[in-house]
């Protein structure tokens, strides 16, 4: 739906308007469009300490078309403002290096450009040789999301984490995150865990040659994913419930895909997902577990009914689907699969202790599950949206979804197209390198961050 | 041109949930629901810009502006518009004799793929100016001065405005369908407990095949309905025994609301191809389509009833392939009148009828009533005419799929006119 709002402060009025009243300022976001290049401008690059990856970071930018500045021309006024700011903090080995991340980011994102970008890559706090390098590296963390929350014009901060053995997988994360893919994804932490990730040799179609499977697909975000996976390349495959079956075909019809009508809480489900996909389009390579439903009630008043169909439908089924995929020989070359979980398994939500205990329980699946995909190659990750412009949120009363729209960094809600590239990326081998990682897709949600 | 024929394959099928008439679809013509429907198809099979050999479909209840229905719906669709299309009409058998038509060019080689389908609206039914209205106003249009013209509206009678209903009715008996159906049930002595029997039967049968998911890859839903709207899970013998009789005279009627089918509105569509063309497109192929055959009746003036047709086909088909009525799996007998299916069933066992009317040596004996109608029909899903053949085959065809190679089913389906066409179709 519109964001009025957003469409007012935009305007030559509303400018003027919430500047004086110092309201929230809602940027329209730069958001991903086939062909468009990674960056609208130039990037800087720059490093606290000896860090290892700045020559890499240079050659990968360069790579995709992005011109890098020169560290002082940062701050020379007269240069072109940079699109994005990349730091290289692999090199922090205690807390008096972060004075030179300080000394880096100030004057660069001082200049950088609207729907600018700051990405910061560092060490994980695990690895660290000594608890100073284990405080600088956990540092990196708290500064992260305080810059993302002081950006504005819909400008972005986020952390990624480079275990040594990964930086074979690092040019596909940090062209997502400079990318207008990650429009809405602001103040997170993503941890690389293998070093498969591969970059797409036809950029515009990155899952070409691939066969998807998006449940929950009739509409709103499970719609948008089927719609960005075929636009990457994807031949896809909707599932969702019988009784939303027209809505699904038009869906299947406008990807040029197939509708496969089915109760993912069957028993059979994932066979017949895999029996579907195999026959009619020869492969199986990517699941997406859409589908969710909500049955909210406060703790004291909910009925097993509702528990059990949320807990049945969000949690066991995908659970159960992924069994059945694990143990089928159809799904053992780079299968990839996303979950969509929420953020209100993250920091809980009135009303929604069944919801958020099944989106919990996703998570949870995740990370458990990664190693198994490992085996073959693989991956699995879950995507936790925020507050998303769906029919569900626009049935919202007014007052509170205005409230929860404002409620981020980006202070408006996010699009389904912004949950759906996190998750086309995540299903393709340039996300190789991450798996049993949760990518909030929440605009630096202030609620239970 | 060498004559090698092939039996054409049952992809499977897809239509929309029957509403009752004047119901959820009372403002969707014909032409809106089978687009509706060919594109739920297309989204089942991935057909998207595809050129299929031939769309073969019709409506019994046609609007003037429905002429070219098929093709209009075809160009409305997601389908290649360089799909030919043509309309057929016989009756309710409409939807079956499509699927022959479609089945034979598939087999003779002269299209590797076809789609067989049906609609009918008793909603949005056509509703003519009366027939006297119609000439005053072809005077006017032919009228070529203004004086005649002034002439010929002159002669316009408020009578002449009262339109033109369409009726359920027989031209030649002015008999509506159920009271021919009447006529024959109390020939057959069909008593009312065995209608309200195979009544109920219908509805727990096509219940518990939703229950199942049966209809998951059947049905897409529509205007909000996602199962047939007549379908009454809860139908009793207590419930449907309080009905009072609608067709017939005096104490002996038998024949309700309960076990007669409803006016209903909906369109189904069938998927046929080559083994091959199948096979190349990854789709399944669910059946085949062995053999069908049609029969007329002489309901006027030659005794037999009105919807006997189908008794009379089916030994011939039976004689043509080497077979016994026993030689089924599954039999699907179109249940326009639950006294219909029994008459049917009774006169194959009546060795008198299959002697002297059918002219056979022996009688073709009983169906095992556990093989019948085990999905229920149009009893309980509803019977928008031209729509009940695709059902029916559809249906069949995943009943015998999933039964295994080798079974085979028999289609049985009574048309008005006297007719009645039958297939046979073998996994």
């Amino acid at each position: 739906m519109s964001d009025w709002y957003r469409d007012f402060a935009n305007s030559g009025v509303g400018t003027t308007i919430t500047r004086q009243l110092g309201l929230p300022r809602p940027a329209v976001l730069r958001r991903y469009e086939p062909g468009q290049p990674l960056l609208p401008g130039p990037a800087v690059v720059g490093s606290a300490g000896a860090g290892r990856l700045g020559n890499r970071l240079t050659a990968l930018l360069r790579d995709a078309g992005v011109a890098v500045q020169s560290l002082g021309a940062a701050d020379v006024e007269d240069g072109e403002r940079p699109a994005a700011v990349l730091l290289d903090a692999t090199g922090l080995t205690g807390p008096g290096d972060l004075a030179g991340v300080h000394a880096f980011l100030a004057p660069a994102v001082k200049r950088l450009r609207r729907s600018g970008r700051v990405l910061v890559l560092g060490d994980p706090p695990t690895g660290a040789e000594s608890p100073a390098q284990a405080a600088a590296r956990q540092a990196l963390d708290g500064l992260v999301r305080s810059v993302a929350k002081e950006l504005r014009d819909g400008s972005t901060a986020n952390l990624l984490l480079v275990p040594a053995r990964t930086e074979e997988s690092l040019a596909g994360p940090v062209r997502f995150f400079l990318s207008g893919r990650s429009a809405y994804v602001d103040g997170q932490q993503v941890t690389l865990s293998g070093a498969a990730g591969d970059v797409a040799q036809d950029e515009l179609r990155p899952l070409a040659g691939t066969v998807a499977v998006v449940t929950g697909a009739a509409r709103g975000i499970g719609a948008a994913i089927a719609r960005t996976l075929h636009r990457d390349g994807a031949v896809v495959v909707v599932v969702d419930l019988p009784s939303a079956g027209d809505h699904l075909a038009e869906v299947a019809n406008g990807v040029r895909g197939t509708a496969l009508q089915l109760d993912i809480s069957r028993e059979d489900a994932g066979q017949r997902i895999i029996d579907h996909a195999v026959q009619r389009h020869g492969r199986l390579d990517i699941v997406v577990h859409n589908a969710g439903i909500t049955r909210d009630k406060l703790l004291v008043n909910m009925d097993p009914a509702r528990w059990e169909s949320v807990i049945g439908v969000n949690i066991a089924a995908q659970l159960r689907i992924n069994e059945t995929l694990l143990a089928s020989e159809h799904f053992r070359t780079t299968p990839r699969i996303v979950s969509v979980a929420s953020t209100s398994g993250i920091a809980g939500n009135r009303g929604q202790t069944n919801y958020a205990a099944s989106k919990g329980g996703v998570m949870g699946m995740v990370r458990a599950t990664a190693p198994l995909l490992g085996a073959h190659g693989g991956s699995i990750n879950a995507v936790a949206p925020g507050f998303i412009e769906t029919e569900m949120t626009a049935r919202m009363p007014f007052a509170t979804r205005e409230v929860a729209r404002r409620l981020n960094s980006l202070q408006q809600g996010g699009q389904p197209t912004d949950v759906a590239e996190a998750i086309a990326f995540l299903a393709s081998d340039a996300a190789g390198g991450i798996s049993g990682e949760v990518l909030r897709v929440c605009g630096q949600n202030l609620v239970g961050a | 041109m060498a004559v090698q024929t092939r039996r054409a394959a049952i992809v499977g099928g897809n239509r929309i949930p029957f509403a009752r008439s004047n119901s959820r679809y009372a403002r969707a013509s014909n032409q809106d629901m089978l687009t509706a429907t060919l594109d739920g198809l297309v989204a089942r099979f991935g057909l998207q810009g595809a050129q299929v050999g031939e769309v073969v479909a019709g409506a019994v209840l046609k609007h003037a502006r429905d002429f070219n229905l098929t093709r209009e719906s075809v160009l409305g669709s997601r389908l290649s518009a360089s799909t030919p299309a043509y309309d057929v009409q016989q009756a309710c058998g409409t939807g079956l004799e499509a699927a022959v038509l479609v089945a034979n060019k598939i087999a003779l080689g002269q299209v590797e793929s076809g789609i067989a389908g049906g609609v009918d609206t008793t909603s949005d039914a056509p509703m003519a100016i009366n027939e006297d209205m119609r000439r005053a106003l072809l005077a006017v249009n032919s009228a070529k001065t203004v004086q005649q013209r002034l002439k010929a509206l002159a002669g316009i009678r408020p009578g002449q405005f009262l339109p033109e209903v369409p009726r359920n009715s027989e031209p030649r008996t002015g008999l509506s369908m159920g009271e021919h159906a009447a006529i024959t049930a109390a020939e057959w002595e069909i008593g009312r407990a065995e209608q309200d029997e195979l009544a109920v039967a219908s509805h727990r049968n096509l219940a518990a095949a939703y229950d199942r998911g049966f209809f998951d890859d059947l049905v897409t839903p529509y205007l909000g309905l996602s199962r047939d709207e007549n379908l009454r899970p809860d139908s009793s013998l207590e419930k449907v025994a309080t009905l009072k009789p609608v067709f017939g005279k005096g104490d002996g009627a038998t024949m309700t609301a309960g076990n007669s089918t409803p006016l209903t509105d909906g369109a189904s569509a069938v998927l046929l191809g080559s083994d091959e063309w199948a096979a190349s497109k990854g789709l399944p192929v669910l059946a085949h389509l062995v053999d069908a055959q049609t029969a007329a009746v002489d309901y006027v003036h030659g005794g037999e009833g009105l919807l006997m047709a189908p008794v009379h086909a089916v030994p011939v088909l039976l004689a043509r392939n080497g077979l016994t009525l026993q030689d089924f799996d599954l039999y699907e007998v179109h249940e326009a009148f639950a006294s219909t299916v029994l008459a049917t069933l009774k006169a194959w066992e009546d060795a008198a009828y299959c002697k002297d009317t059918l002219g056979l040596d022996a009688p073709l004996g009983p169906v095992d009533r556990s093989k019948l109608n085990v999905n229920g029909s149009s009893l309980a899903a509803g019977h928008p005419f031209a729509a009940t053949g695709g059902r029916i085959v559809a249906t069949l065809a995943k009943l015998l799929h999933e039964a295994g190679p080798g079974k085979r089913g028999l289609i049985s389906i009574c048309a008005a006119g006297g007719q009645g066409v039958v297939a046979i179709l073998e996994s």
